[in-house]
């Protein structure tokens, strides 16, 4: 009998998978299995729209229609406890199995969680679920002071959000920079001094001591230098680790998330992963990565169903990733790990340009700050492998068109 | 109510109530409108929520943006004069009988 496909996490990537696979041609049973007991939903308006508009709930990926259509079965609210390779079936907490000719790991990532003492104070709070946007919107209708820990793109958004509601934000950031492992150093200084106009206290390179309490719940943020920072709320965005115990527990390789080869399989042929959990090969970048972001999940969602259908090819779609943080709309193409030389086009002080990142005459990336356009034919550039010249930058928007033909 | 009709790849129409203030991308995969997909959430970043509208449709709204035109150029395949992304539409009473067709893949 066809055991079919189990998808594992109903994120972006996971919930793509089966849509896919239907397109493919694929026809045999389909189960997506979810911890969460919600319809799958985006997540990048839960720091933005979601959280800044207490009459909005999330917006829904499909509707529940569309997996009835697809013949998608859903299994929400469902945690599991193990992946059984001999047998090649899951097992839920429940004790329940469920067997898979081909299984797909797309369990996502989780917050990094604070280790410092005060750690366990009420009031603190991370955005990656709707359970804890919703969480973090009810409590902060009555917070006057909020201070986010951490100057990476979830952090920031929700400061932008706080400080559009009128409330007092601090960001403290541990490195010299903010968003530092993610964009060009001229967009963090930007995004920085546009913060700081905007009446929001910024501190990187600054260490915290501890957070401090009253009555169990936070009051305070007290520095290395021994100075406060009043907090009625603390949101703590320092990053995502990879959801990949089923995946160790069952003796899959892991290294920074799932192992997976150019084809997006695991050392086990039946299994594979997708998303913020897999660590890929990736074609343009020359070394592994993992890569947090809806695109990546989508377009592996995509890949994996094809590879699954006996059409295996190495994933290779060019990386981009975006931010919207208040006024501003951060848009970046490609990875630019091992660049060397980074040029900025726009006019200096203007609060639209973009930087282009290269490796000798070779571009990598580009990272856009209100230049929709310069992103727009960044992506087109970096996926036909063409490097315009310095004189081509110049010469602006039009002759970048016109290089990949338009 | 407002009303807005899907026509999809398959030629089935779908009429959908919208709620004012959202999008066409969203009243559309809502709905579970086949092809209506909206995989960034709404920023202009994908164009699976490609759409094609009636001319007289098309002039009646107010005209793309800059960013919005951009991402119809690069982005999206079999792109037609009254292309729009579905997300960068927003619906009202004022856009009540919008007709819209699903766009080639």
């Amino acid at each position: 009998m066809q055991r079919g496909v189990v998808i594992i996490g109903a994120g972006h990537g996971g919930s793509q998978v089966g849509f896919s696979l239907r397109q493919e041609g694929y026809d045999g049973p389909i189960h997506l299995v979810s911890d969460e007991p919600d319809l799958p939903y985006h997540k990048p308006p839960l720091s933005k729209a979601y959280l800044k508009d207490q009459s909005q709930d999330v917006q829904i990926l499909r509707a529940e229609k569309a997996y009835a259509d697809a013949r998608i079965e859903l299994a929400l609210g469902r945690k599991i406890e193990a992946i059984d390779r001999q047998a090649q079936a899951i097992r839920f907490a429940d004790g329940a199995t469920l067997p898979y000719d081909r299984l797909v790991i797309a369990t996502g990532a989780s917050n990094r969680k604070l280790a410092l003492p005060g750690h366990d104070l009420a009031g603190l709070h991370s955005i990656r679920t709707r359970s804890d946007a919703a969480h973090l919107r009810e409590a902060m209708q009555t917070a006057g002071d909020i201070v986010v820990i951490g100057g990476g793109f979830i952090g920031l958004e929700a400061t932008a959000t706080f400080a559009a509601l009128g409330k007092r934000v601090t960001v403290i950031e541990l490195a010299p920079s903010i968003l530092g492992r993610a964009v060009s150093h001229l967009v963090a200084a930007h995004v920085d001094a546009e913060y700081r106009k905007l009446g929001i206290r910024v501190l990187t390179a600054t260490g915290i001591e501890r957070l401090e309490g009253e009555a169990g719940k936070v009051k305070a943020v007290r520095l290395s230098d021994g100075s406060a920072v009043p907090a009625d709320l603390v949101v703590v965005g320092i990053g995502a680790a990879p959801n990949d115990a089923l995946a160790r527990d069952a003796g899959l390789a892991c290294d920074n998330g799932i192992v997976v080869d150019a084809t997006l399989a695991t050392a086990d042929p039946t299994i594979f992963a997708i998303g913020d959990v897999a660590n890929f090969p990736h074609a343009q970048a020359g070394r592994r990565v993992r890569l947090e972001s809806v695109q990546n999940a989508s377009d592996q969602a995509k890949h994996v169903a094809k590879t699954i259908v006996g059409k295996p090819d190495d994933y290779r779609e060019t990386p981009w990733f975006w931010s919207d943080q208040g006024h501003m709309k951060l848009q970046m193409a490609g990875l630019s790990f091992g660049a060397d030389r980074h040029v900025r086009t726009g006019a200096l002080g203007e609060p639209a340009f973009s930087v282009y990142h290269y490796a000798g005459d070779r571009l990598l990336a580009v990272d856009s700050v209100n230049r929709p356009g310069d992103h727009m034919v960044a992506r087109r550039l970096i996926a036909a492998g063409i490097s315009p010249s310095d004189a081509d930058l110049a010469e602006g928007p039009d002759r970048l068109k016109s290089l990949i033909g338009r | 109510m407002s009303q807005v009709t899907f026509i999809e790849r398959d030629g089935t129409r779908r009429i959908v109530e919208v709620v004012n203030g959202e999008s066409l991308m969203q009243a559309g995969t809502r709905a579970g409108v086949d092809g209506i997909i909206g995989e960034c959430g709404g920023s202009c970043m994908c164009a699976t929520c490609h759409v094609y509208l009636t001319e007289d449709d098309f002039a009646r709204l107010d005209p793309p943006d800059a960013m919005e035109q951009d991402a119809l150029e690069f982005t999206a395949s079999n792109q037609r004069p009254t292309s729009r992304l579905g997300c960068q539409v927003k619906l009202s009473a004022a856009t009540d009988g919008l007709t819209v067709t699903v766009a080639e893949a």
